[in-house]
């Protein structure tokens, strides 16, 4: 782990266009799963013979399958747009890294099968087998795509890079050469519930520890309940929440919040895990597997709520495709979301006078909020357009006394992934990871220099950790990265109402 | 597959270096580990490691941070009952680091 060695960017005054390095991250591809990883899910356990065929065949029913697809990849006219606003360009200066170059890796392929022009006058139109070399590239690229689609936002035919990004992904688990950090998360969901591999009696003993700490903090019973049948609602959070930090700083947030507002609650050990990696690969059957969890947990406990806690790729699974992955969950409570957002429900209680928050315990904190790409561009909150920007701001400011935005070009639909979403926050990328997180580091830079911000709130368990990862190749501490319900927890007013 | 030697005995170890049975893990597995890691073993890097495998002997995971800090905070005292403490032990991250040096599993998901 200690073996990798690369130079952190240079923080920038003003953030410019680099200048591009051919190939300067050629050497950047994550460790392959191994045979065990891709065979648990129905995948080849390694690159099969025919591979060009299968994949070709692969690409085939995709763009019959997905439109979206066949669209992304005809609309392109190389404007340009898109050029100089991935992260992970910025960061590495690879000409690779530009989001049409990346695409094209795969639109040349596409153009050489599936076109008029490139199966008959292939150089003329860019057009390209699927070589050895192609396909190194492949697995190398897009893994270097944290699908945030923040290109996506600036592109004026509005192609989605993710999409493209996941469609390889797909076809490069089909032939047999996935890769090893999803893969073998994605397996443990299906075999324990949860990406960490936490099984049944570890997850009561933290949580019971964790019940243990409260107390001693607070003198109050806060109660954080597993698998009690009968609850109103299940709260679906990323594993994350039950070992890292500032994650569990977070569960124990939400556990004050359900406390306080005197609604009965529990987890499931079935579905212990929000986050969703099946999107991360693009397979719609895994996603679909690993959603239909949640559904079955929630229909043995009775419960009439689903809460989604702090997970940015969770939420967009929850909020955009739950309902057709593992719908109709038409056994809740209609009266309430489906799903609801642990932001939304802390929203609404701050309203109702369900909880009382004394924003002095957080006097301390100078907070800034990091949008995650997931929440930010891909789902919503609450009732008003940009409730998904509102709600956390909102959420931050009833609990702080001081909170300053980042610049603008960097926050809401414009915001900087952390530089480890989409399937890449795993040791073997930390060089990409890093680079990647040059943008928003110049941006945190910025209000820290000019605001005194000392911490940075995220609602995103990928973005928590990347952060506690990469701010001291930065210059900045390691624990400057909170929860949300961090600073509610702080914050919270326990006991009998006033 | 990668390997370490330990005592005249090669020792199976995945790409990142983590063992494949954690039946093998000895203390002088450990030490070769901890020397791969550039980690110095102390007293104090014994005291976690002796709880990482107690615990995965009984849970057959890691501890999250928080149990562990409690943990080696309760043993040594309530100064060193904080992530910084063990971060100066294991400087790329007490989950992973001391995992691996313990013969654990790699913690996986978005940790």
């Amino acid at each position: 782990m200690a073996k990798v060695e690369f130079e952190t960017p240079k923080m920038r005054e003003y953030p410019v266009i680099p200048i591009i390095h051919a190939d300067a991250m050629a050497h950047s591809q994550p460790f392959v799963a191994s045979s065990q990883h891709q065979e648990s899910l129905g995948f080849p356990g390694q690159l099969v013979d025919n591979w060009k065929e299968v994949a070709i065949d692969k690409m085939g029913e995709l763009l019959t399958k997905y439109r979206s697809l066949k669209v992304y990849l005809d609309s392109c006219v190389k404007c340009g747009a898109c050029t100089d606003k991935c992260h992970y360009f910025q960061g590495t200066t690879d000409p690779k890294n530009m989001p049409v170059a990346r695409q094209d890796l795969f639109r040349k392929v596409y153009r050489r099968h599936f076109t008029f022009a490139g199966k008959y006058f292939p150089r003329l139109v860019g057009a390209e087998d699927l070589t050895e070399q192609v396909l190194g590239d492949w697995y190398k690229y897009f893994h270097q795509c944290s699908q945030c689609r923040r290109c996506s936002v600036f592109c004026p035919y509005g192609i989605d890079t993710a999409e493209i990004s996941m469609a390889a992904r797909e076809i490069m688990d089909t032939i047999g050469k996935g890769q090893k950090y999803c893969n073998e998360i994605i397996g443990k969901v299906h075999k324990i519930g949860n990406n960490l591999g936490l099984p049944e009696p570890a997850l009561a003993d933290t949580l019971q520890g964790l019940e243990e700490d409260i107390k001693d903090d607070t003198g109050f019973d806060v109660r954080l309940p597993l698998d009690v049948k009968g609850a109103d609602v299940l709260l679906v959070t990323p594993s994350a929440d039950f070992f890292a930090e500032p994650h569990i700083d977070g569960l124990i947030g939400y556990a004050k919040v359900f406390h306080q507002a005197g609604i009965s609650w529990t987890l499931s050990s079935y579905a212990s895990e929000a986050a969703n990696f099946g999107m991360f690969i693009g397979s719609y059957d895994q996603m679909k597997k690993i959603a239909e969890r949640v559904r079955t947990a929630a229909l043995e406990l009775g419960v009439k709520r689903i809460i989604v806690g702090e997970c940015g790729h969770a939420w967009r699974v929850a909020y955009s495709f739950w309902n057709t992955l593992a719908g109709p969950f038409d056994f809740l409570d209609p009266r309430y979301p489906s799903p609801q957002h642990i932001i939304e429900f802390t929203s609404d209680l701050i309203d109702s006078g369900g909880i009382t928050l004394d924003k002095e315990a957080n006097d301390n904190r100078i907070v800034t909020f990091h949008d995650s790409c997931n929440v930010a561009r891909a789902s919503r909150m609450g009732n008003l357009p940009g409730g998904q920007f509102e709600l956390p701001r909102k959420v931050i400011k009833a609990a702080c006394n001081h909170f300053v935005d980042m610049p603008a070009d960097t926050i809401r639909e414009k915001t900087y992934c952390c530089g480890g979403g989409g399937g890449l926050l795993t040791d073997d990328l930390l060089e990409l990871r890093v680079k990647g997180a040059l943008p928003r580091m110049e941006a945190l830079k910025h209000v820290v220099d000019n605001n005194g911000v000392n911490n940075v709130a995220a609602i995103c368990a990928i973005c928590k950790s990347q952060y506690s990862k990469v701010l001291p190749y930065y210059g900045f501490p390691r624990d400057m990265i909170v929860s949300v319900h961090q600073l509610v927890s702080n914050a919270i007013v326990l006991g009998d109402k006033q | 597959m990668s390997s370490i030697e330990v005592a005249g005995k090669s020792l199976e170890t995945d790409e990142e270096g983590y063992l494949l049975n954690l039946a093998e893990w000895t203390e002088d597995a450990a030490k070769v580990l901890a020397a791969a890691e550039n980690v110095n073993m102390t007293e104090a890097h014994w005291e976690v490691i002796n709880f990482l495998r107690e615990y995965y002997d009984e849970y057959q995971i890691a501890p999250a941070v928080r149990v562990l800090t409690k943990a080696i905070g309760k043993k040594l005292g309530p100064e060193k009952g904080n992530s910084k403490y063990l971060y100066e032990l294991f400087p790329y991250g007490p989950a992973k680091q001391a995992c691996k040096i313990a013969g654990l599993p790699k913690p996986t998901g978005c940790v």
